[in-house]
């Protein structure tokens, strides 16, 4: 049976303003599924979002949504949080949202182990600014800001989030819808602050500069890149070259920030 | 029964008057001179049941602020000039999406990192107009310990009736002084909270104004699920590029203000009814404005004071009564003649307007008006 | 594998962007009128992933049995 998709969509709102081929989409399904798998009321879940094309996201999705200013996601998403716990806090944004003017928001949001999930949307690019190069643009690329090919260093969200204290860090791609479904719940049901970076072409802003090919060409580039995290683990530094580790990437336990706040200050 | 009565910092009673409006989330960043407004916060919000949390910049402050409000809390921030410039950003988020939250800035001296411990008022047009795009700014300026707490409960109340921020502008000055208040009891105050919605979920419009022109607020997680963006947006709270409908939701916005005038403008007139000349001035320059002015009355010169608490919107509705009775007005402060542009614009050239203006972190003295008084005779 | 009853194409949601047609891995998608469109229905194994990787929800594929 197809999957209906109406119950976690606001009507009237589809087509969304994603370019053709943008893989923000696939992304929004498999998130629509698994909030579905984990059964949260609707009413309970806020969904926060910065600027950029993955930061319209919210906009389309029947929940408690707060489309914020630039890179300020996680922040909005904390006053939300400590002001209303019960609150499923749900934050996201591109990579340049996130780790560029956010990066501060997010690192911060990582080491104190609130309990929000986090979805940085990687494709590479400021998409709606027309294609400038991101934290995470790769060296050498072309960008309509780096028109001789980017010579910036790449972050590897992942391990920035790991290094920050993220409890839960996972990495996925829309090639893997499915997969992502589940890493997407496993975040959701995680407590503490978890985070999930998810791979996505962007065939107009980054595609068509570096010569991608199609939209389906760009997700199989992402199956042909992607190794297992177990893998992964066994591959040297030479052998990932040009690859990226997929799946849970870390987890622990750790005591989550509010209800650490609460026993220190004595709360309830 | 007598009021306690309690020797407070101007900081702390801040804090007090916080307390006693509801509010129960704080989020900041520490920066002199306002620090101990955080570090009382975070001691007392817990124990009436609030959390406090102290962010990574100014920036994520004045985005956890609001983010506190929407969940339903009241919500405040404190912060000094350099904070404030990064408070902007999140601060014209507020005003376009309507969010009720307290901002205090104590003002120190700048502009950039300028003189930390000392005070200034040169931040009263960055009060106004800082952020970008227009909108309306209800900002008030206490002037004793007593009304950093009353105007702090009042800043509560008219963010929360008029669904906006509202920014408390003090000054070191005031905000690390201690004098004598009295604490008033719990009823003596009006403390109002927020029109919530109490339609059925599905018919709930964000932005649809009531007569007021104020939308009732829903709080996320109480069944109204809604959309609030920074874009411009329809009374359903979702982005439209109609430039007309932006316009006129802008206008609402500020005519939900200068509607209110009324209600929103405080203002003391102080022996101002036979003044020939006029001393306006506000927060900390208008305790010495006071003794001035007294001081001059015995020696038999008609002056007065007029001491706006409510700073924007510009009291000119009050100030209009004496343009053409009074021959000076007087304008001290602690910035290069900011207000004064503001007593030209409603003055129209018919009294002289002087300013008395300072920015080398000393306060403006009794007898520095006093000789500005004299030198009119 | 199973087979598809149906694939519904909703028309005003495709974006034409062929993500669909080129990862079918048995070929019943094409394009007509720069839109999605089922070529031949009884070479589909219902794998979903045309459904999957839609990013426009204009791709409902309903099983048989």
């Amino acid at each position: 049976m197809a999957y209906d998709y109406s119950k976690y969509l606001r009507a009237g709102k589809i087509p969304h303003i994603w370019c053709p081929g943008c893989g923000y989409g696939i992304i929004m399904k498999s998130l629509i599924r698994a909030i579905d798998a984990t059964g949260i009321d609707k009413d309970d879940i806020v969904l926060t979002s910065g600027i950029g094309c993955a930061s319209r996201l919210p906009g389309y999705m029947d929940f408690n949504t707060l489309h914020t200013t630039h890179g300020r996601s996680l922040a909005f998403a904390t006053g939300v949080k400590v002001a209303n716990p019960k609150l499923k806090v749900i934050a996201l944004g591109g990579d340049g949202d996130m780790t560029a003017i956010g990066g501060n928001h997010f690192i911060h949001a990582c080491r104190r182990n609130i309990d929000i999930t986090c979805f940085v949307f990687n494709n590479y690019i400021y998409g709606m600014t027309g294609g400038q190069y991101s934290p995470t643009t790769p060296k050498n690329s072309k960008a309509t800001t780096a028109p001789y090919g980017n010579a910036d260093n790449q972050f590897d969200i992942a391990q920035l989030a790991i290094g920050a204290g993220a409890t839960f860090v996972a990495r996925t791609t829309t090639y893997h819808a499915v997969p992502m479904e589940k890493l997407i719940k496993q975040a959701l049901d995680h407590k503490g602050f978890s985070v999930v970076e998810i791979m996505a072409g962007c065939p107009t802003g980054y595609g068509r500069k570096n010569k991608q090919g199609s939209p389906a060409n760009m997700i199989l580039w992402q199956k042909e890149n992607a190794v297992p995290a177990n893998k992964a683990k066994e591959m040297s530094e030479e052998e990932m070259a040009g690859k990226f580790a997929i799946g849970v990437l870390h987890e622990v336990q750790k005591a989550e920030y509010v209800e650490a706040y609460d026993a220190q200050v004595g709360l309830k | 029964m007598a009021r306690e009565i309690r020797f407070l910092q101007g900081n702390e009673a801040v804090c007090e008057g916080a307390l006693y409006a509801g509010c129960r989330f704080y989020a900041g960043y520490p920066i002199t001179p306002s620090t101990e407004i955080a570090e009382g916060l975070s001691a007392s919000l817990p124990k009436v049941g609030g959390r406090f949390i102290q962010m990574e910049d100014e920036l994520a402050a004045m985005a956890a602020t609001i983010g506190g409000s929407i969940a339903g809390k009241k919500s405040m921030t404190a912060t000094s000039g350099p904070g404030m410039s990064l408070k902007m950003e999140n601060l014209g988020y507020g005003y376009l999406t309507e969010i009720p939250c307290v901002i205090v800035n104590v003002m120190r001296g700048g502009p950039s990192t300028g003189l930390p411990t000392g005070p200034g008022q040169s931040d009263v047009m960055q009060a106004k107009w800082g952020t970008h795009g227009d909108h309306p700014a209800i900002v008030l300026t206490p002037s004793t310990v007593q009304e950093q707490l009353n105007e702090t409960v009042r800043a509560f109340n008219l963010a929360e009736k008029y669904r906006m921020p509202v920014i408390l502008l003090t000054d070191e000055i005031i905000g690390h002084m201690r004098e004598a208040i009295e604490i008033p009891e719990p009823g003596e105050l009006e403390v109002i909270d927020r029109k919530r919605p109490t339609c059925d979920p599905k018919d709930y419009k964000p932005y649809k104004p009531e007569a007021d022109l104020v939308p009732p607020m829903a709080d996320f997680g109480s069944g109204y699920r809604y959309h609030i963006t920074g874009l411009n947006h329809a009374e359903d709270g979702f982005p439209s590029n109609n430039g007309k409908m932006a316009q006129a939701d802008e206008i609402r916005q500020e005519n939900k203000v200068m509607h209110h005038y009324d209600d929103i403008v405080k203002v003391e007139e102080f022996e101002c009814a036979d003044a020939e000349i006029i001393v306006f001035a506000y927060g900390s320059s208008a305790r010495s404005a006071k003794e001035a002015v007294i001081k001059a009355r015995e020696e038999g010169v008609k002056v007065g004071l007029f001491r706006p608490l409510t700073l924007w919107p510009f009291p000119e509705k009050h100030l209009e009564k004496y343009v053409g009775k009074t021959k000076k007005f007087i304008v001290p402060e602690l910035n290069l003649g900011m207000i004064k542009l503001e007593v030209d614009r409603v003055v129209k050239g018919q009294a002289e307007v002087v300013g008395i203006n300072k920015i080398d972190s000393d306060p403006i003295t009794p007898v520095e008006i006093m000789d500005e008084i004299r030198r009119s005779k | 594998m199973g087979k598809a009853e149906s694939i519904n194409i909703i028309v005003e949601y495709c974006k034409g962007c062929e993500i669909c047609v080129e990862l079918c891995p048995t070929k019943v998608l094409d394009m007509k009128d720069f839109k999605a469109h089922v070529a031949d229905l009884d070479k589909c194994i219902a794998c979903m992933q045309c459904e999957l990787r839609c990013p426009d929800f204009a791709i409902e594929v309903y099983k048989k049995g």
